[in-house]
């Protein structure tokens, strides 16, 4: 395999730029350590870093290459350009969150781990060769690894760094270890290579071993159950800006993966998961997952007094949905995932900078410091409002679509499958939405109908916090109102390479 | 096109009244009441306009995700008009009835319309996707209504109420999305869903998913319990909203969704249905008998007259279908003026609902336009002819009568027992005998602060409505039968053999 | 064109209401004299229509007919004959009475009462007017709230259950009623009265019942489902007149009215029932009716003669006329149900379908005078003396109001049936007809007759025979403008017992119609 690096580099043309902006912000910072004030680094690294993240979406909007490298490594197409400007964007997001983050006086690393860490995200978009996906995927998690714990001070921080690391690496191994059993079996490491190397592959027990073992691996990043275990504690105890990463970006990059690669790669092993013509393979393992996440995810959410346990619970629980996606919907299944994972991102990125702004103002994100935030500053409930219900699954909101769409395509006759056939997983989801009400609602009560505490003071947000908040609320009820704003282009992106119904 | 801005005034009127600020509720509610009136001259003009085609008109119609068939379809035929009429009247009247609300007057005018609009757009929706996607926009104002300005327990009752309609939303799109699946036709238009028949087979098992999980916001016994808890934790202009639109709103669904779309399915559960609905009017009514909360006696006297809409649906011919959309009207009328008086004109002055404090108050002779007023929307509530209540419940039983005896007869129970439990509460708080005033102390309320324009007004209108539909129902009428005899219904009338 | 006059007489007492209850508190008399202008312009209209009224015709006169609701079949449609006259002559009236007598009563809330005493006589002329069932059951039902409002308001101490038990005893009628009619409108297409009758005569009514009802399959034969329908309607008007065993709302809502408002109920309301039965039972339902006439003969016997021995235990003289009303709409209904459908021929016609019909319309005219009289007499009696209804706790009154005592036992003997007065030549014709058709069945009634009798005079001796017995109170006689009141009625019922042809000269011709249709 001859390696052009060249053209490599400029293929990775926005990750290379994302990478120097890393640099420079460290560089930057390291000049500014000792002449400026900790506010003036902080928003001279976040600016910095913000800026070569608008620049990279507007290369890749603009002039970013079409081609591949060999043996599928980087892969730059519209479609994964569509899925790097949205990482990016969340990115921008979650540097526009961070303007309180006072937790760290290391300023630099923080915003270039994020940076980094973005650029591993880009990487799981743009790739179609499971070296370089195992590659990203450790990058990314490192980087994350590295943020959850950036709290240094805050025990809490360490013990979910910690926790997310331990289970991690675990995973990864497994990853490791499943993909390794299925290039056994297919003799590739492309996922159009194993695809083709599976056709007609009969369900031997080393490929099955192999891909339970690739779905424990992608299961714990996507946190689905029962793979989930770190959630709770990485959202709880993370700073919140890096909470919101995690539960935005690596989403977005992790779900694009798993449906890229049951696609391309799995989708001659794909068994059915059809109700009472159950065949093994790879789909109803993965509808076993989707239907215990959607079960786990939001029956455990109901039990929670902290906001932030509570969406890591309902992320859970999404994930589940965005799974179902997969289980579904055939070729137009990379269609549904990435809809359901972009759309869930911005708005848990919303959600989180509204726990973000009254963490730092009430001192903690339980129910109790939410009492009353609708008197404490009305705008930022309504728009915290509107997340919420879009996470319930509410119309118009974009959160409605996405799961309308996801059980949708769940019911789309694929193959020789009926459209009756995966029901009974519509009908579970659905079912445990009516669940997720509960909560959602209950915590709405909190915000709006309860009174707030009698010392409290009025809670108003930073620009930055209050850019994303906007503008993810007016993604939430644009999008949901006009769903083909962004289906349109994902649409026009999947057909043009050949992936689109 | 009047039709479409009835959900355009609302919505922006919603948006306008948050802006207003909390710290001018005089300005919230006029801007709100300016919103209603509006969107309840557009009804009007929109009804008279249509007048009574054959079959449905469209409004609007553009493609929405043109990819999964997804359209924004606004149309309307006699049937819809009708309820959109019902909407715009409750709507004014809500308001009317709520001038006192002082606290967050700006959240709770805005939620307050913005339920509007969900009515408004539920009704006028001939996309199954659109038709949902309104029919859930409505639930969610109704939890903070009733969670916020509410009364008795109104955590609980909102909760309660919110996660029965979601529930039973919850079975509506699993079989929107069975029906999408199944039909093949790639579209969620009403029209073409209605026109074609699906395999029996799959109505047998949809139809009751469908149908009761609409029926459940319509009060379907037995999922018909967070109605009286509901009613009874909100303030009154959601109660008026919720007994006088959004029961309504489930039946409606029943009807557009699970009887147009479905036929067979109608035919073949119309017998359990019809028990169900039966069983639904005589229960309730026998609750209301024995309740010591004015409000909760309302509140099952909802459920009990629901029942007729849903008997009538059961029926699904002619004379049933016709009865079951007036008596959505004039139900939504009626209920709405008697939580009015239970809710605005005696608890907001006495702040007891029970019957038997309030027997002794000897309320008539203290707000004697209160007693004037409920006694004729208790004559009303009671199916006397006269009233609209009669002429829909006239209709439901002659068709209930061709299909269902039993159910008619136990309907006909039903209604010698409404009479008796409005007349209770009747005498129990507005003619309680002379002996049992004084023992009370001659009434013991102190100058109440008297009956005020808006209430007076809203008392007027809804019963005058009531009035003029029971006199005159030529024209409602009219408007319903020719949606029954458009080609929506084609399906249905096949199935069930009338024309 | 000519007025409308039927639509008025049921318009201009409801407008007359509306006008009343709208003046001011401030009014003062202005308000019982809007009323009395109000019963006076119904007065006016009902002579209107007496002059338009064509006796030798016993058919439909001054027909109204408009559309209304198409697609329910529904007209606008009013129409008057000979037994609708006599109903109309007393929805006239004895509110009028009734006003006159009401001056104590309606002092508590003077517009509220008269306007309630006049949509109630607007409701009744509805009623009896009305010939398609969408309106005519409007009537039939609005007048009953009026009515339990004035019992509520106005009555007595128990008021409050007896009018409850008013209310829906009647409810309970009007359900079965409604129900039959809608079956009746799923076999027939119609809900007009004269259209029905028509296709009940034609005998086709329990085959359309069969054929129209998909679940008919059920009942054994057509038969059996027409006549449960008959049934239906039959309760509505048995628990409105009532027949016995549906009587017991009766005695309790007689005595807890305040006086006047019993003379409407008992003069008025009580026809509504005997109306029904004629106009609309009767015509509609001949075959079901001859399947059920042993039963229904029975049931008009009890009513005739059982409540006549529960008066005897009355200790309150209103329960005891109210008793005394069973006892004599008992023979009204007895009058009707002994006719047996389809006997016709002249003899038949002659010997026992006339004397008894004519006598039953003739009874409903006279009973409605004699009880609304006797009630106006008591509320005259109770305006003077505390407690004056329970019996034995005063006596002798003759001697302190002698002219009172004079025109109220004129009234007894009225209703007694003495010769000469009104009473005797309904019931005579009554009888005549009954005993021609079925003699056991008049032997039967004549014990109620006799104990009738002997109970009111028993009640009349004790109120007014023996030593006074009146207290510390004086106790005044009747003023003039009482006399009048009382003394007209009383006149009347020397007429009417003289020369009853002026009644027969207009009711024959139509029930000879009727009977013709039997």
């Amino acid at each position: 395999m001859v390696v052009n690096y060249a053209q490599l580099a400029w293929l990775a043309s926005a990750e290379v730029l994302l990478v120097i902006t890393a640099l420079a912000v460290l560089a930057v910072d390291l000049k500014l350590r000792s002449s400026a004030t900790p506010e003036r680094r902080r928003s001279v690294a976040l600016g910095l870093g913000a800026t070569g993240c608008a620049l990279g979406i507007v290369w890749l909007l603009v002039a970013a290459p079409d081609g591949s490298a060999p043996g599928g490594m980087l892969v730059s197409d519209a479609l994964t350009r569509l899925v790097k400007v949205i990482l990016l964007a969340l990115t921008v997001g979650t540097l526009g969150l961070s303007g309180r983050s006072t937790f760290t006086p290391h300023v630099g690393e923080y915003v270039a781990v994020i940076l980094l860490g973005g650029v591993g995200m880009m990487l799981i978009a743009g790739t179609e060769n499971v070296l370089m996906m195992f590659l990203a995927l450790e990058l990314a998690s490192l980087s994350l690894y590295i943020l959850a714990g950036f709290a240094k001070r805050d025990p809490r921080s360490m013990e979910a760094a910690l926790k997310y690391f331990l289970f991690g690496g675990m995973a990864a191994a497994f990853l490791l270890f499943g993909l390794s059993f299925v290039y056994g079996v297919s003799g590739s490491i492309e996922f159009r290579g194993m695809g083709a190397g599976l056709a007609g592959q009969k369900m031997i027990p080393l490929l099955l071993v192999g891909l339970v073992m690739v779905l424990v691996g992608l299961g714990f990043k996507v946190a689905a159950v029962p793979f989930h275990f770190w959630a709770p504690d990485a959202y709880e105890g993370a700073p919140t800006p890096v909470a919101a990463f995690i539960a935005a970006g690596s989403k977005v990059a992790a779900f694009f993966l798993v449906a890229k690669l049951s696609l391309l790669a799995f989708a001659q092993v794909g068994g059915s998961a059809a109700w009472g013509a159950f065949v093994p393979g790879w789909t109803p393992l993965v509808a076993v997952v989707a239907a215990a996440s959607m079960l786990v995810g939001n029956f455990a959410a109901l039990a929670q007094r902290n906001v932030k346990r509570l969406l890591a619970y309902s992320a859970v629980a999404h994930a589940g949905y965005a799974l179902v996606g997969v289980v579904g919907a055939g070729s137009g299944s990379v269609a549904t995932v990435t809809f359901y994972a972009a759309t869930y991102a911005v708005t848990a990125l919303g959600a989180f900078g509204v726990v973000g702004v009254v963490e730092a103002v009430a001192g903690g994100s339980d129910f109790s410091h939410f009492a009353g935030l609708s008197r404490r500053s009305p705008g930022l409930a309504l728009a915290f409002g509107i997340l919420v219900l879009s996470l319930a699954g509410i119309p118009p909101l974009v959160g409605f679509f996405a799961k309308f769409y996801v059980f949708l395509g769940a019911l789309t006759p694929v193959g020789g499958q009926g459209p009756m056939a995966l029901l009974w997983l519509v009908g579970l989801g659905i079912a445990t939405t009516c669940v997720s009400f509960y909560y959602y609602l209950r915590l709405l009560k909190v915000v709006f109908v309860e009174d707030p505490p009698a010392d409290s003071r009025t809670i108003s947000p930073g620009v930055g916090e209050w850019a994303v908040v906007v503008v993810t609320t007016v993604l939430v009820v644009l999008v949901g109102c006009a769903p083909a704003l962004f289906l349109g282009p994902l649409q026009a992106a999947l057909a043009s390479v050949g992936l689109g119904r | 096109m009047f039709f479409l801005l009835t959900i355009v005034v609302s919505l922006a009127g919603a948006l306008g009244v948050y802006l207003v600020g909390s710290r001018r509720p005089e300005g919230a509610r006029r801007l709100a009441l300016a919103a209603a009136v509006a969107g309840l001259v557009f009804a009007v003009a929109g009804a008279v306009q249509l007048g009574a085609p054959k079959g449905l008109v469209t409004q609007v119609r553009m493609p929405w995700v043109p990819s999964l068939g997804i359209e924004f379809h606004l149309a309307a035929d006699g049937v819809s008009s009708v309820l959109v009429l019902l909407a715009g009247i409750a709507s004014v009247s809500g308001i009317l009835f709520s001038w006192n609300v002082e606290r967050r007057a700006n959240e709770f005018f805005a939620l307050y319309l913005l339920l509007i609009a969900g009515v408004y757009g539920v009704f006028l929706s001939f996309d199954l996707f659109q038709f949902f996607a309104f029919y859930e926009l409505a639930i969610v104002p109704k939890y903070f209504l009733i969670a916020i300005w509410g009364s008795t327990r109104r955590e609980y009752g909102a909760m309660k109420l919110a996660l029965y309609s979601f529930i039973g939303s919850a079975m509506v799109l699993v079989g929107v999305l069975a029906i999408y699946a199944v039909s093949g036709l790639h579209t969620f238009d009403l029209t073409r869903l209605a026109g074609t028949s699906l395999p029996i087979g799959f109505q047998v098992w949809a139809f009751p998913l469908v149908f009761v999980g609409f029926a459940i916001l319509a009060g379907l016994w037995p999922f018909h319990t967070w109605a009286p808890t509901g009613h009874v934790a909100a303030p009154t202009a959601a109660s008026m909203l919720l007994a006088g639109v959004v029961m309504k709103l489930g039946a409606y669904g029943a009807l557009r969704v699970g009887l147009m779309v479905m036929p067979a399915g109608a035919k073949y559960w119309g017998a359990t249905m019809a028990a169900l609905a039966a069983t639904g009017i005589v229960y309730a009514a026998l609750v209301a008998l024995v309740q010591q909360d004015f409000k909760f006696v309302i509140g099952y006297s909802s459920v009990s007259h629901m029942g007729f809409v849903l008997l009538g649906l059961a029926v699904a011919n002619r004379a049933g279908l016709a009865g079951a959309v007036l008596q959505m009207f004039s139900h939504g009328v009626i209920a709405g003026l008697l939580f009015g008086v239970v809710g605005r004109m005696v608890y907001d002055r006495t702040h007891t609902r029970e019957l038997s404090m309030l027997e002794g108050l000897g309320l008539a002779r203290r707000l004697p336009f209160a007693a004037g007023v409920f006694t004729l929307a208790s004559v009303a509530s009671m199916g006397l002819p006269g009233f609209s209540g009669f002429v829909a419940e006239l209709q439901v039983l002659g068709g209930a009568w061709q299909r269902f005896p039993v159910a008619a007869l136990a309907a006909g129970v039903g209604v010698v027992l409404s009479v008796a439990f409005t007349l209770r509460v009747l005498q129990r708080s507005f003619l309680p005998d002379a002996p049992t005033v004084a023992a009370a102390g001659g009434g013991s309320m102190e100058h109440p602060e008297p009956i005020t324009i808006p209430e007076k007004l809203g008392a007027v209108m809804l019963l005058g409505t009531s009035l003029a539909v029971g006199l005159y129902p030529r024209v409602l009428l009219e408007w319903i039968d020719s949606g029954l005899a458009g080609p929506l219904f084609g399906g249905l009338r096949r199935v069930m053999g009338w024309s | 064109m000519s007025l409308p006059l039927l639509t008025l007489l049921m318009l201009v007492p409801v407008a007359f209401g509306a006008a009343v209850l709208s003046l001011p508190r401030a009014a003062g008399r202005g308000v019982a004299r809007l009323a009395l202008a109000g019963h006076g312009a119904v007065v006016l209209l009902t002579l209107g229509v007496l002059g338009r009224f064509d006796a030798t015709s016993g058919g439909l006169q001054m027909v109204e007919r408009h559309v209304w609701v198409p697609s329910l079949g529904v007209d606008y449609f009013l129409g008057l004959d000979g037994l609708g006259l006599v109903c109309v002559l007393l929805a006239a009236f004895v509110p009028l009475m009734a006003f006159g007598f009401s001056g104590r009563v309606a002092a508590r809330r003077e517009g509220l009462y008269h306007a309630l005493l006049l949509f109630l006589q607007g409701g009744l002329m509805g009623t009896f007017t009305a010939l398609n069932f969408f309106h005519w059951f409007l009537f039939w039902e609005l007048g009953l709230v009026p009515a339990y409002l004035l019992v509520r308001l106005f009555g007595g101490p128990k008021a409050g259950p007896a009018s409850f038990q008013f209310f829906v005893y009647t409810m309970v009628g009007s359900v079965t009623l409604l129900l039959g009619f809608l079956a009746l409108h799923a076999a027939g297409g119609s809900f007009d009265f004269i259209e029905l009758a028509e296709f009940g005569k034609s005998g086709r009514l329990a085959k359309a019942l069969a054929d129209k009802l998909p679940w008919a399959g059920v009942f054994a034969s057509g038969d059996a489902l027409a006549v449960t329908v008959f049934l239906g309607v039959l309760l509505g008007f048995a628990v409105k007149v009532p027949l016995w065993p549906f009587h017991t709302w009766l005695p309790a809502t007689y005595s807890e009215a305040p006086s006047p408002v019993t003379m409407v109920l008992t003069g008025v309301m009580s026809k509504m029932g005997v109306y029904g039965l004629l106009r609309i039972a009767m015509p509609i339902f001949p075959d079901q009716f001859r399947v059920c006439q042993g039963a229904l003969v029975l049931l008009a016997l009890a009513t005739v003669v059982l409540p006549t021995f529960a008066a005897f235990a009355q200790t309150d003289l209103k329960r005891v006329l109210a008793y005394s009303s069973v006892n004599h709409l008992g023979y009204c209904v007895l009058g009707i149900f002994i006719l047996a459908p389809g006997a016709t021929g002249p003899a038949w016609l002659e010997g026992a379908a006339a004397p008894a019909l004519n006598g039953v319309v003739l009874q409903m005219l006279n009973h409605g005078l004699t009880s609304a009289t006797l009630f106006g007499c008591v509320e005259l009696l109770e305006g003077r003396l505390e407690s004056v209804r329970t019996l034995g706790r005063y006596g002798g009154l003759r001697a302190a109001v002698p002219v009172l005592t004079g025109l109220m036992g004129i009234s007894f003997f009225a209703s007694v049936g003495l010769p000469g007065l009104n009473g005797f030549v309904g019931e005579f014709l009554i009888f005549k007809g009954v005993f021609a058709s079925a003699p056991w069945a008049a032997a039967v009634a004549s014990i109620g007759l006799l104990v009738t009798g002997v109970f009111l005079l028993t009640a009349m001796q004790k109120l007014f025979h023996g030593p006074l017995n009146a207290g510390e109170s004086v106790v005044p006689d009747l003023n003039t403008r009482e006399r009048w009141m009382v003394g007209v009625p009383v006149a009347l019922m020397f007429v009417l017992g003289i020369y009853p042809d002026l009644v027969l000269r207009l009711i024959n011709p139509t029930l000879m119609r009727l009977a013709g249709s039997h």
